[in-house]
């Protein structure tokens, strides 16, 4: 008997994105707005929060659900700012990034054999997370003429409506692009008409420039359909602490900690006491920080415009989505960086309906973020 | 959109961006950007531009030596905070005044070459001024943050070169 890794595993090709990491860490001075990541820390009253509870000692599991303190914490604040209503003690699920509660909603709302409408270009993990599920993918290609929003009109196309659930992020990792009230109201029809489930992730919500953000959970007849999800990594700068939740009815929520009782037992402790004071002091670091990534991202486009790349107006996240202007993505980003010593990531990295782009993060200090953008228009000429 | 004051935050941030990067950051054309600096600079809410610097990181034998001074001072009829203050900020050893409110009225920071030179200057100058009555000299021993920055250089940024 020899390891081998298990066939649903084995079918899930490794990340497009390893590639690119591989080749930029054997090389020194690159700047590289590849990172999906903020680059601010943790704000600091946070990072002092985590190091006084491990001075308290306080080491132990939590709950399986979170901290009340920090569930009651996030229905406030998920009120007050998203204006989503969840029962902190039934409804809200504390779990080890956003990530996780994702994992959990594919194995614990979806059979094997049902099947998930993905809108694309997408975070990495949706579709290998299907797959462990045994759920079968619908590809749902966002297109750039539509600025890479979900519509009405890609989803009847992709037979997205055999699906039994559609995942989407919005604002959206690669593509920075957005949803307004408006056009998220003519997806939440769609769901509606064809009876799907909705696993919103809103781990960008905060990060919404030029309009406010709105969660389907909102509009009429989806909140009994929908799973939200958000962290702390992106608005609050705290990927490392790995702290996510999830928010549904209570149904949808005990089928979850079902399996994150057992697989997780409850969310990293330590983490759980920063995000707490997170949500208590560190609002205006959120705002600090965004109106930072705001005025990179209309450096970046402004740039782009100089240089003739065209990219539309991005308007969430910390990602620009600009055209190739060569045929192959992949092919144009590792001449970038072995020539000019800039890393971004092909568009393909991310599923259908991302080729042809490249994902630009722009969350790099200033500095960085100028050489860089004159570094990739030397390379255009 | 953005407003006026997002121009005298750039600007705070780094005194060296350039009209043209102000205008790609925000809003704002280039020429309104340079209008509404030049307005700024009428108006006397930009006062002017420095550069931060940590004195300790300069490699050379010339030493700057720093205090901050408590001042005390009595007020009578004919004497207002703003007759004081006009006094004292004229020294050019004298790099910032400040009236606070606490214990003492005066908060004043002093620039030397050597720590003789400094407390000459506060016995000769400021502490025989009439309406002072008491002063508190503190040489400052270590800068670790000037107006926002931090002079740490732990801040190398430990992420992957490239994550999703």
């Amino acid at each position: 008997m020899t390891f081998e890794a298990a066939d649903r595993v084995d079918s899930v090709p490794p990340s497009g994105i390893r590639r690119f990491f591989e080749l930029a860490e054997e090389m020194d001075d690159i700047i590289s707005l590849g990172v999906g990541e903020p680059d601010f820390s943790a704000p600091w009253a946070a990072r002092e929060a985590a190091i006084a509870s491990l001075e308290r000692g306080q080491t132990s599991y939590t709950a399986n659900r979170g901290k009340r303190e920090l569930r009651d914490r996030i229905a406030d604040y998920e009120a007050s700012t998203h204006n989503l209503q969840y029962d902190p003690d039934e409804e809200i699920l504390v779990t080890a990034g956003a990530s996780e509660g994702l994992d959990l909603a594919f194995r614990a709302l979806l059979n094997p054999g049902d099947s998930i409408a993905i809108a694309q270009p997408c975070y990495v993990s949706y579709i290998p997370g299907a797959t462990f599920a045994g759920i079968d993918v619908i590809d749902v290609p966002t297109r750039a003429e539509d600025e890479f929003k979900l519509t009405r009109e890609v989803l009847e196309s992709s037979g997205a409506a055999e699906a039994d659930a559609l995942v989407y992020c919005y604002p959206n990792n690669p593509t920075g692009a957005t949803m307004t009230a408006e056009e998220m109201a003519s997806v939440a029809a769609f769901c509606r008409e064809n009876d799907l489930l909705v696993f919103a992730d809103e781990i960008y919500a905060d990060l919404t420039y030029e309009h406010d953000h709105t969660s389907i959970a909102t509009l009429p007849g989806m909140r009994e359909r929908t799973v939200v999800f958000n962290g702390f990594s992106k608005a609050f700068a705290m990927t490392g602490f790995r702290l996510g939740y999830a928010m549904a009815p209570p149904e949808a929520i005990e089928a979850m900690n079902r399996i994150h009782q057992y697989s997780m037992l409850s969310a990293p402790t330590t983490a759980q006491h920063a995000a707490i004071e997170a949500l208590d002091n560190c609002r205006d670091e959120v705002t600090d920080m965004a109106a930072q990534y705001d005025r990179r991202r209309k450096y970046v486009l402004t740039r782009f415009e100089e240089m003739g790349l065209d990219c539309f107006p991005a308007a969430g996240a910390f990602y620009a989505f600009p055209e190739c202007p060569w045929d192959d993505a992949g092919e144009f980003a590792e001449s970038l960086l072995q020539e000019k010593r800039v890393a971004v990531v092909p568009g393909t990295a991310f599923g259908e309906g991302g080729s042809g782009h490249l994902r630009v993060s722009y969350a790099t200090g200033l500095d960085d973020l100028k050489e860089a953008m004159a570094r990739i228009e030397s390379f255009l000429n | 959109m953005s407003s006026r004051r997002e121009i005298l935050d750039l600007l705070r941030e780094n005194a060296r961006y350039t009209t043209e990067d102000i205008a790609r950051l925000t809003d704002y054309s280039e020429s309104e950007v340079a209008e509404a600096i030049e307005e700024f600079e009428e108006a006397g809410v930009i006062r002017g531009y420095g550069a931060v610097v940590d004195w300790n990181a300069v490699e050379t034998d010339e030493e700057r030596v720093r205090a901050t001074v408590e001042l005390n001072v009595t007020l009578d009829r004919e004497t207002s905070y703003d007759d004081i203050s006009d006094r004292i900020a004229k020294f050019p050893e004298v790099t910032s005044l400040r009236l606070v409110s606490g214990d003492y009225d005066f908060d004043l920071e002093v620039e030397g070459d050597s720590m003789r030179e400094v407390s000459h200057f506060i016995s000769d100058k400021i502490a025989p001024i009439p309406e002072i009555t008491q002063t508190v000299t503190h040489y400052i021993m270590e800068s670790y943050k000037e107006q926002g920055m931090e002079f740490d250089d732990h801040d190398d940024d430990d992420r992957l070169s490239v994550s999703p």
